[in-house]
């Protein structure tokens, strides 16, 4: 009989710390189908400079990072000056993929604010950034040496985030 | 004068908004109508990934703009429902389907309502026959109350003595 009235409360309980659990997630962050797959093949053009073009293969055999950004992007000024202390560093190679934007807009926007950049990609229309599961500027992806994306971080980087998590990818060997 | 000054703004505000109500969405030329169909009706069970409670159909997002002229494209190339669907999800995972696909992670979401409903027909139909066994073996509870103890026999058809003059 006292059963009776202790399965409802522990049915009680259990839900609130289901729900509990719902309430400290992020329902923005959806995980990266590209973790541990190989990275999106592309050929684009390289920004300010007529005929060059980049492809992931170009740093086969390297861990690098690729920074998504744009010059409307509003978050993308609050990491940059990290984007570029890293590039001072010289912990990897950083490219910029430069996701539907325009070009003079964004040459000016490195001009001014300083290019952090081994190389900037222009993605004009925003296919590749389809291709990569790009959903909001600014996001930043690690590349292993294999060409395989290992990490993935939507939202502006910030210096603990690059000494915790994203240093520790890039130094890594295997 | 006046009501008619109210009922004209009434009338013109609801032509306002069914205006606006289609003008996210481009005019698409496509040569079947079959082939429209399948449109419309991906656009509806595709999530917009910025704006992540509208459909491809209803968002204004430039990335859902993007995904809309994807989806026109493969359409007219030839490429199936589940093919464009495929596209999206190597993209974007699960959560671009509004309509979640049925795995491991999903199985509660899709049978938990249902196995609710076997718990409590099952817990109602368990309680019904305790009480009715409870009732069978314990009628004399309410026996003081004359009114109820007749009540419960009337319902159950018990066989009972009529009344005769005699015994008046």
């Amino acid at each position: 009989m006292k059963l009776n009235y202790i399965i409802p409360l522990l049915a009680f309980f259990a839900l609130a710390a289901l729900l509990g659990k719902g309430l400290t997630l992020d329902p923005k962050l959806i995980p990266s189908t590209r973790i541990d797959k190989p990275a999106p093949n592309f050929e684009l053009p390289v920004l300010s400079s007529a005929g060059e073009k980049f492809g992931p293969q170009d740093l086969k055999g390297q861990r690098w990072v690729l920074n998504v950004w744009a010059s409307w992007c509003v978050s993308c000024r609050y990491e940059h000056p990290v984007l570029n202390d890293m590039a001072r560093a010289g912990i990897a190679p950083i490219i910029g993929l430069n996701y539907k934007d325009e070009d003079l807009k964004a040459a000016k926007w490195l001009a001014e604010r300083g290019d952090p950049y081994h190389k900037a990609v222009v993605d004009n229309n925003g296919r590749v950034g389809i291709d990569w599961g790009v959903i909001a500027v600014p996001e930043t992806f690690i590349i292993d040496e294999q060409g395989n994306v290992i990490y993935k971080h939507t939202g502006p980087i910030t210096r603990e985030l690059v000494n915790s998590e994203m240093i520790p990818l890039l130094t890594a060997t295997n | 004068m006046k009501r008619a000054f109210f009922t004209s703004v009434l009338l013109l505000s609801l032509l306002i908004f069914q205006s606006n109500s289609g003008a996210a969405i481009e005019v698409v030329e496509f040569n079947s109508a079959s082939q429209e169909q399948r449109y419309k009706d991906l656009l509806k069970e595709l999530r917009c990934l910025v704006c992540q409670n509208q459909n491809l159909a209803g968002s204004d997002a430039p990335l859902a703009k993007d995904l809309r002229e994807i989806t026109e494209k493969m359409i007219k190339q030839g490429d199936s429902d589940a093919e464009i669907k495929k596209f999206m999800r190597s993209r974007y995972g699960n959560f671009v389907l509004y309509e979640p696909p049925f795995n491991w992670s999903t199985a509660f979401l899709w049978l938990g309502p249902f196995v609710l409903l076997i718990l409590v027909v099952v817990g109602l139909v368990m309680n019904i026959r305790r009480r009715q066994q409870e009732e069978l073996f314990q009628p004399t509870r309410a026996s003081s109350d004359a009114e109820q103890v007749k009540i419960r026999n009337l319902m159950r058809n018990t066989p009972s003595l009529k009344p005769t003059d005699s015994e008046n």
